[in-house]
């Protein structure tokens, strides 16, 4: 399994959350000892054994195509920290 | 006094005509008056809309309706603040989501307003249900009832408090990796965890999707059977609901434990459980011996990998569930100069440090290279968890363990080891990872100070039905469920 | 050193659904921003996606026309990138278990048949659209969540002409199926194009260079044939290329390298929890394989080759199916298909665009244009009358036999009515029949004319030739 000193930066900035330098030294311990824990599981064989993705297996759960009402513009925007012309506004977005 | 109630006990007063619906809510608003200041288990509470419905529901009550129709038609049920009300906050005991109100009600929200319940209040929980203790809330912390110094358990303790403080007829939580099981088996009351797509997760802000459940928690088993039986269903809304039919829960209670097999799982019994547990747990095989049942010894391997495979499924699941609050739809925002600044802003400021570190991890073993050494990995040792149910489940019709291997601890002490918070979880989140459905109910008492005890029953998929009815024969067997903490 | 391009497109098209791929909002292009929108595709917490049965029958469908393998087993993933037209920051998308792969495409390429395979053809979910202003962005998520087919191609294309073509035909293929009405002026196409230059007939791939979301075909070709030569020119000088994803100025005609993002992407794939496997058995299969179509290239081939029509008729009843599909139902049991042709694209397709009617509109059955065409070849009507009765039939309908009797439109071959009026032109007009005799035969076609216009044009005119000929030779 993986090394555990882990770039802590690089995975904070993946999960787009700003940490202060104390967060960071404290969570890169924090997880480094639970990654150190979770080793345990390099202690099993799991040759051949199937990945368990849903607890209840089924399958084809399917809708049909149709149309339901949306919600009004006015409840789609109600929450929008800031909209302008019926628009979720956010910073300039360079393309 | 009303509030001393079972919800059972106040809908048959209500379907008697003896105490109207109103009534009913105003003590607990008066309830919540005397002893939340102490309990804090309620983030909210909209007292006009919640006696707006108790008003409708003696509307309804003076117009014929009946319990036998809604089950729950004029009982006060609070939320844990997870639950997608529409036009209520939702804030997760998170501060990311600002003065959010959502645009639409959940499944198990409209499935209890059918049933009649004057849905109130919401609870605190650890934010996006990530927690043990109910410390992990931005709006501060709640307190067992049985010794304030003392962490209610969690995610769902905001719960759990309200229940056994009497602030309320019943509670729903959600359950992800004991997350209503815990917090009831801390505070003393009945948390029950149905079979994974028993109960429509539309309208739950989602933690982990393939783990998480909605389920009641309440004063004794026949209240949580009521609660189950208004929540169950299939739900076209949900992809991972099961379309199959859901029974009648209340009526299948009754009866002894003859002819019941329960299985001791040797892998949960081991050192380190607390003694006053362990003796409480033991008793309570021993009463059930009694009552008839076949005790069974059984092995379950991989138990001891149960902690190490939750925390990066979860965690991995939490990762993406959680990457929604960016600050642009909803929720408070942080601005910055560019999207990215804005969305490292918002989550920086707007998420606790347990959730922090979750999305870190989780986002970690998703990541290239690590993928399968973490999370594929981990989805196998998931498959082994589950086998180890279902072989135990041929020779047995349930298995008992205790709920957590100690009481509650006093708040803080937990708080800066992680892991050891998480190890805590140990005999409660193999239920999530194989997906089958748990009860925990109150079996004792540690002496000095007095808090209560959990033991757990977990159940074959979708049997909630017979869950109940051991519990219940246990149950009444014991005084246990009577014990009311002093506030 | 002679270099080759190596180019791969993966397009992106809308399917023809009624509603979004997760939730019940409306699959429509055009509304007022944030109006086809509901909490599930705003992304608001606690939804969950259900999937569309319909985009997935048009997937396979897809796969089906793409000639290709349509598993037992498919499933959705998410992909985890922030960015503010995502609305939950991560797309459920098919990553490892798509549900469509390996398939090709033939088409028309510089006078022959060229073929490009396929890698896969996925299921997503497309993200909102940006806004751009001075200061700010604004987020329209009316898009977001619009069933979106990812068709991925191998690197089998070899020059911005022959990318252009295989977009073309892919796009007449999804028309074609009924998969997406691939509307580009609607944003319903999109590429990404990957390319690569090696020394020519190599097989090594060279450094890869992405130039992102192109909306239109000729943007594409345009863009390729500015990058291949920038790549070329830059191993020439000895330079090296790096591995970028790169934006097509479309004012300024050329690829500029996207400001490097201060991030790596890494998408973090995994099972979308919240959805369960796809295992399509025989019986959802079967229903969809009755809706495969005939493709264009296979039609055009068979219009040509069963109807001896030529290529461009042929390429006429690809490009219109419906007048196609009048056009083989008009020549069944007739041997002129090619006059019925003519007179399907002529005329009947004419006055189709000039009325803005269609097909379904005709007030007449195919059969009739057969009927038209056997009476003019049998001389019972000449092409002018023709042309009166096919305008009738169009206006008012009918059958042309009718019609013909009706209009007394018959052609008149019966020789005593012709000696009479053949007699009378020659009588009237002995100059020109004084020509004929001394040897000016085109001086006859005047006398012919004579006849016509007594006979009100119902006079066969060749039978008027041949009668004025022994007439006037005695």
């Amino acid at each position: 399994m993986a090394d555990n000193d882990f770039d802590i930066q690089y995975v904070a900035n993946l999960a787009r959350i700003a940490l202060s330098p104390e967060e960071e030294g404290k969570l890169s311990t924090q997880l480094g000892d639970i990654l150190g824990y979770v080793k345990k599981l390099e202690e099993l064989d799991v040759t051949g054994v199937e990945p368990m993705a849903h607890a209840v297996p089924m399958a084809n759960v399917l809708r049909a195509d149709e149309v339901q009402p949306s919600i009004s513009q006015e409840a789609a925007l109600a929450n929008a920290p800031r909209q302008a012309n019926s628009l979720f506004v956010v910073p300039k977005i360079v393309e | 006094m009303l509030h001393e109630l079972t919800l059972c006990g106040l809908a048959a007063k209500l379907d008697a005509r003896e105490v109207s619906a109103r009534e009913a809510m105003q003590a607990c608003l008066d309830r919540i008056d005397a002893v939340d200041g102490r309990v804090s288990a309620f983030m909210s509470v909209d007292r006009d809309d919640a006696l707006g419905q108790a008003d409708a529901a003696d509307a309804a009550l003076a117009k014929g309706a009946t319990h036998a129709g809604q089950p729950l038609l004029g009982v006060p049920v609070s939320m844990k603040d997870l639950f997608c009300i529409r036009g209520q906050p939702a804030n997760c005991s998170s501060k990311i989501l600002g003065d959010f109100r959502s645009p639409y009600d959940g499944t198990v929200v409209r499935k209890l307003r059918d049933a009649g319940a004057v849905l109130f209040g919401r609870v605190n929980m650890d934010e996006f249900a990530m927690g043990s203790s109910t410390e992990n809330s931005a709006f501060g912390r709640t307190h067992n009832p049985w010794d304030l110094e003392r962490v209610p358990g969690g995610s769902s303790g905001g719960s759990a408090a309200a229940v056994v403080a009497q602030e309320c007829f019943g509670s729903i939580g959600t359950d992800t990796g004991g997350s209503i099981r815990q917090p009831a088996a801390l505070c003393g009351c009945v948390g029950l965890k149905p079979t994974y797509g028993r109960v429509s997760r539309y309208g739950v802000v989602a933690f982990a999707s393939s783990l998480d459940q909605v389920g009641p928690l309440a004063r004794d088993v026949r209240d949580s059977a009521v609660l189950l039986g208004a929540m169950a269903g299939h739900d076209p809304r949900d992809s991972t609901s099961v379309p199959t039919e859901v029974p009648d829960y209340v009526a299948g209670l009754g009866g002894d434990l003859k002819g019941i097999r329960l299985g001791l799982p040797r892998e949960y019994l081991i050192d380190g459980i607390d003694p006053g547990v362990r003796a409480a747990f033991d008793e309570a095989v021993k009463q059930c011996e009694a009552l008839g049942a076949e005790i069974h010894e059984v092995s379950m391997p991989h138990t001891e990998y149960g902690v190490a495979t939750y925390y990066i499924v979860a965690t991995a699941e939490a990762s993406a569930n959680l990457a929604r609050f960016d600050g642009i739809r909803y929720g408070d925002r942080v601005d910055g100069d560019d999207p990215f600044s804005l969305y490292c802003n918002t989550r920086g400021r707007g998420f606790g440090e347990e959730v922090k570190r979750r999305i870190i991890l989780g986002t970690y073993v998703l990541s290239s290279g690590y993928y399968d050494a973490y999370y594929l990995r981990a989805q196998k040792v998931r498959t082994l968890i589950k086998r180890d149910f279902e072989q135990a489940f041929e020779s047995v019709d349930a298995l008992i363990t205790p709920t957590v291997p100690a009481p509650a601890f006093k708040a803080g002490e937990k708080m800066d080891d992680p892991l050891q918070m998480y190890l805590s979880d140990i005999f409660t989140i193999s239920c999530n990872l194989a997906g089958t459905c748990g009860i925990s109910l109150p079996c004792g008492f540690t002496g000095d100070p007095k808090l209560p005890i959990g033991l757990q029953i977990l159940g074959k998929p979708f049997e909630e039905s017979r869950l109940l009815q051991i519990a219940h024969a246990y149950e009444q067997a014991t005084p246990w469920h009577r014990e009311r903490a002093v506030l | 050193m002679e270099y080759e391009a190596v180019i791969g497109l993966e397009t992106h098209c809308q399917l023809k659904t009624n509603s979004k791929m997760f939730c019940g909002c409306a699959n429509e292009f055009g509304a007022e921003p944030n109006t086809n929108v509901c909490p599930v595709c705003l992304g608001m917490p606690g939804v969950l996606p259900v999937p569309n049965e319909r985009a997935l029958q048009l997937t396979a469908l897809t796969g089906y026309l793409l000639n290709c393998e349509v598993p037992g087993f498919a499933k959705f993933d998410r992909k985890n990138y922030f960015y503010p037209d995502v609305c939950k920051d991560y797309q459920i998308t098919q990553y490892d278990f798509p549900s469509t792969t390996t398939g090709q495409v033939d088409f028309e390429f510089g006078g022959g048949i060229e073929r490009v395979r396929i890698t896969r053809a996925h299921l997503e979910e497309d993200v909102g659209k940006n806004n751009h202003f001075a200061q700010h962005s604004g987020v329209d998520f009316n898009r977001a969540g619009v069933p979106l087919l990812e068709i991925v191609s191998e690197p089998d294309l070899r020059s911005a002409d022959m990318a252009y073509e295989y977009l073309n035909s892919l796009k007449d293929i999804l028309i074609y199926g009924g998969v997406s009405d691939c509307d580009m002026e609607k944003g319903m196409v999109r590429c990404d194009v990957n390319i690569s230059v090696r020394p020519k007939g190599g097989s090594e791939l060279g450094v890869k260079v992405e130039i992102k979301n192109m909306n239109t075909f000729s943007g594409v070709r345009r863009a390729i044939n500015y990058e291949v030569p920038r790549q070329i020119e830059t191993l020439e000088a000895g330079g090296t290329l790096v591995q970028e994803t790169r934006r097509w100025d479309d004012v300024a005609g050329i690829t500029e390298s996207m400001r490097t993002k201060e991030h790596a992407h890494d998408y973090r794939y995994f099972p979308e929890p919240d959805l369960m496997p796809l295992k399509p058995d025989e019986a959802w299969l079967a229903e969809v394989r009755s809706q495969i179509v005939e493709l264009p290239l296979a039609r055009k081939q068979r219009f040509a080759k069963d109807y001896g029509i030529p290529a461009q008729d042929a390429d006429v009843f690809v490009g219109n199916v419906p007048l196609g599909g009048f056009f083989e139902q008009a020549i069944e049991g007739a041997s002129n298909p090619k006059a019925i042709a003519n007179w399907v694209i002529n005329n009947l397709q004419a006055r189709l665009t000039e009325t803005g009617t269609t097909i379904g509109d005709l007030k007449f059955e195919p059969s009739a244009i057969r009927e038209l065409v056997a009476i003019i070849d049998t001389g019972t009507i000449s092409s002018t009358g023709g042309q009166e009765v096919f305008a009738e039939l169009f206006e008012n309908g009918g059958s042309p036999a009718a019609i013909v009797e009706d209009r007394g439109l018959a052609q008149v071959s019966d020789s005593g009515e012709l000696d009479k009026w053949c007699q009378e032109a020659i009588d009237a007009n002995p100059g020109p029949a004084d020509d004929f005799r001394n040897g000016k035969e085109n001086a006859i076609n005047f006398l012919k004319g004579q006849v016509m216009k007594a006979s009100r044009g119902k006079a066969n005119p060749q039978v008027v030739g041949e009668t004025l000929a022994k007439l006037l030779k005695g």
